[in-house]
């Protein structure tokens, strides 16, 4: 299952930046597919994006919300918010396992070798606070003389941006590189730190900082597709604990909001009380293994949680 | 643990995602009848230099 989810990501990895043509134009793709979601942590300002980033097109929306009102235009970042709410409600924080570029960016630097460490959990707040301050509240009400707000997420904190968006951006347009300043030297700040703490521990910033995962977490309890526990045969082996890249404890909380559904824990499971399920009813159905099998020690395959 | 841990699981269809998905497309509709849509397409076609920490 962990290659099909690797197959997935690179799928969506592929969608989501199919413009190749960019060292010839030296710029973004402009054309219509610019108008479809990007599931995942994308930024539109890539030159090989294909799809818009929906916190980026959310923070602007809500910038340049009252210059929309005094134009008579009723532009909320409701087209936004719906479909980030569609994708929520199908499959949740899924998308951050299966569909996310940032996050099989961050899945790949943790497979250097390293010692690996774990995450305080409290750190996991920090994200749900960037998501109402830095998206939402910020570019609303933090006006600057003209009566803009602005994208104070991207601008000051997304290492995304910076790694798919900037760094290219420079290498492509030797122009842009007299602007630099220290708003870049914050942002190039922020991308090693993430850089260099995925490779010490899993998914630091899906757990940390990222405001679309927390968006999606919201769902976690009411999403379509979801894992389940099922208790009559989760035998507390605490195996799910072991491999969790999120550091969730899945038998102690099956609906936890850090659950990305990557099926780590699914396959971990010796005794199939873990399944995924679309709306209630249960799709994947393991074997009941033997009571060979069961005797044998259950090996940790991930200690960095 | 969970108290339940020893009661099998029941088949059930949960209509809370239906629900909550119906909510947000009609959201989405809504946004497209007042042409956000082709906002946002302006928006994602602009390189915002600001927005990537140039400029």
């Amino acid at each position: 299952m962990d290659l099909i989810r690797k197959w997935v990501q690179a799928l969506f990895f592929i969608l989501t930046n199919g413009y190749w043509n960019f060292p010839v134009t030296k710029g973004i793709y402009k054309g219509p597919l610019k108008i479809v979601c990007s599931p995942g942590l994308n930024c539109y300002s890539c030159p090989a994006a294909t799809t818009y980033c929906p916190l980026g097109s959310l923070q602007q929306l809500l910038a340049g919300i009252r210059m929309s009102i005094e134009n008579g235009q009723l532009f909320f970042g409701l087209y936004v918010v719906g479909t980030m709410g569609v994708i929520g409600g199908f499959v949740g924080r899924m998308v951050c396992g299966w569909a996310c570029p940032f996050g099989l960016f961050q899945e790949l630097l943790n497979k250097i070798p390293s010692p690996k460490f774990g995450i305080w959990p409290p750190l996991r707040y920090i994200k749900y606070g960037l998501l109402l301050f830095m998206v939402i509240l910020l570019p609303l009400f933090a006006l600057d003389e003209f009566g803009f707000g602005s994208t104070w997420f991207c601008k000051y904190l997304c290492p995304a941006g910076t790694l798919e968006a900037g760094l290219p951006m420079l290498f492509l347009q030797p122009g842009l590189r007299a602007n630099i300043g220290p708003l870049f030297f914050n942002k190039l700040f922020f991308l090693f730190l993430f850089i260099i703490w995925a490779v010490l521990a899993s998914r630091p910033f899906c757990r940390t900082a990222c405001p679309l995962g927390a968006f999606y977490a919201l769902f976690s309890r009411i999403k379509l597709v979801k894992l389940r526990l099922d208790p009559a045969k989760c035998t507390d082996c605490k195996a799910c604990h072991n491999v969790c890249p999120m550091g969730v404890r899945f038998n102690e909380s099956p609906d936890d909001m850090e659950c990305i559904s990557c099926l780590a824990c699914s396959k971990a499971c010796k005794f199939n009380a873990i399944t995924l399920e679309i709306g209630g009813l249960s799709i994947t159905s393991q074997p009941r293994p033997s009571v060979c099998q069961l005797k044998k020690p259950t090996q940790a395959t991930n200690t960095s949680n | 643990m969970m108290d339940t841990k020893k009661k099998p699981l029941k088949q059930k269809i949960r209509l809370a995602p239906f629900v909550t998905i119906f909510i947000f497309l009609v959201l989405g509709i809504i946004g497209i009848t007042v042409d956000e849509p082709s906002r946002v397409l302006e928006q994602a076609t602009q390189i915002c230099l600001s927005c990537i920490g140039i400029g």
